[in-house]
């Protein structure tokens, strides 16, 4: 039985049946509650933690996203049920962490990762076209890497205890949100009362739609970033035959809903700063694609017991808090007296994304370890 | 002529990468070593899609993938 679900959640019909599941979701957590085209955003979700843990300041965005919770719970789950469950690590771990931190520059530079880019897409926001060629184009240069020989080296087997680091933490955030502690006087656990952080479906469904999320995308290893690579790097087109499935579905739940606007300025939670927008996702692309993963399949990965993968994730944490703390991230495009004033990014910004776009170069030129793997 | 890959512990894509520069250089069979089961899947997907015969076999923490043609 077991196997016979692993053969289906494996093949084509699985990874669709991925896509067109979380293509319903999207659409109805932003019906419940979540901000416009965020149904799902697992950089913006993440950023959101941060801030509600008061590593960043931007009252705005703070609010503990149970989502991000349930993906990692949905994948333990599945990964324990199916025997899959591995404690690993050690894979060059610092770099990992860089990229995780250099990868939420650039998502929030343009404003959403590779998901909340599809979800905006389907939403009407035209932005999301420069956001998704720049992370198609991230990729690429990421898939070049891997075709001369790049590798971040191989993870060996660790204490079975450490496999549970991220979900414990996700325990942890967890109790923080049900018990709403405050730590100090002004400190945290912050909750946004205005902005897209205090906009949010309520706590159960938001869990629930995490967990079932997190547990199918373990089973079927469904993974943005990895969707587009595939395609590059040998014309495989499993991956992104569920982003299309996504796509199709989400597309017409928003339409069903009435949750499409059609245009490039003034929508929600984004800027139509093109250059920035496309070179802000072209930095994330690249990152991740270094990196081996989506940041939701860095999530569903260290559910199953990545350390790696969760390293990546709090670089990601990490690095949205130096991008509100440093104000890096992209401003929405606001309406100022009837008429739309265009958002974008600050200097800093800029030379965070160039900076970023150097240091993964400097990475992929470097991180290739002598060829070991081969013996005849 | 046989060829062995050991891809323990690389995350995806490596362990294609590996199998398939290996099935374009001709050497068979060719035996992968991979320690996920995301690995066995994605070379197993590769591999047949490349024409190849697949054996799996599971050992102890890890699986053998032996591939034909």
């Amino acid at each position: 039985m077991s196997q016979r679900f692993t053969s289906f959640f494996a093949s084509g019909w699985g990874i669709i049946s991925a896509g067109v599941i979380i293509g319903v979701l999207a659409p109805l957590l932003q019906m419940a509650g979540n901000p416009a085209n965020m149904g799902i955003c697992v950089a913006c979700f993440e950023r959101d933690i941060a801030g509600a843990l008061g590593l960043h300041r931007a009252v705005v965005v703070q609010y503990i996203r149970p989502e991000i919770i349930g993906f990692v719970f949905g994948s333990l789950i599945a990964a324990l049920a199916f025997r899959e469950f591995k404690a690993r690590a050690g894979s060059a771990p610092i770099v990992r962490f860089l990229l995780g931190a250099f990868a939420m520059i650039g998502a929030l530079v343009f404003l959403g990762c590779p998901w909340r880019a599809l979800l905006r897409l389907v939403g009407g926001d035209f932005n999301a076209i420069l956001g998704l060629v720049g992370l198609a184009v991230g990729i690429f240069i990421g898939v070049l890497f891997l075709k001369s020989g790049y590798s971040l080296g191989r993870a060996t087997k660790t204490n079975y205890a450490a496999g549970w680091t991220m979900p414990v933490i996700m325990l942890g955030l967890l109790l923080l949100l049900i018990f709403r502690p405050q730590f100090s006087e002004n400190g945290p656990v912050f909750f946004s009362e205005k902005g897209p952080g205090s906009l949010h479906a309520p706590i159960l469904i938001s869990l629930g739609a995490g967990l079932i999320i997190g547990f199918i995308a373990q089973r079927t290893r469904f993974c943005t970033m990895g969707a587009i690579r595939d395609v590059v790097l040998m014309r495989d087109f499993h991956l992104i035959s569920g982003i299309v499935a996504l796509l199709i579905t989400a597309f017409f739940m928003n339409l069903i809903l009435g949750q499409t606007r059609f245009g490039f300025e003034g929508q929600p939670v984004a800027h139509s700063n093109f250059i920035w927008n496309f070179l802000g996702m072209a930095l994330a692309g690249l990152a991740f694609a270094l990196a081996g993963g989506c940041p939701g399949r860095q999530l569903f990965l260290s559910g199953e017991g990545d350390g790696d993968a969760a390293i990546f994730v709090l670089g990601m944490i990490t690095g949205a808090a130096f991008s509100h703390n440093f104000n890096l991230a992209g401003k929405p495009d606001a309406l100022v007296d009837g008429v739309v004033k265009q958002g974008g990014i600050s200097d800093f910004g800029m030379i965070a994304v160039i900076s970023g776009l150097v240091i993964c170069l400097i990475i992929g030129f470097s991180m290739r370890p002598e060829k070991m793997e081969v013996s005849q | 002529m046989i060829t062995e890959i050991n891809a323990r512990g690389l995350s995806c894509p490596q362990p294609v990468i590996l199998a398939k520069n290996a099935i374009d250089a001709g050497k068979f069979p060719v035996k992968v070593f991979v320690d996920t089961v995301t690995a066995r899947e994605n070379v197993r997907r590769m591999a047949e899609k490349s024409g190849c015969k697949v054996e799996i076999k599971e050992l102890r923490d890890e699986f053998l993938l032996t591939l034909t043609k």
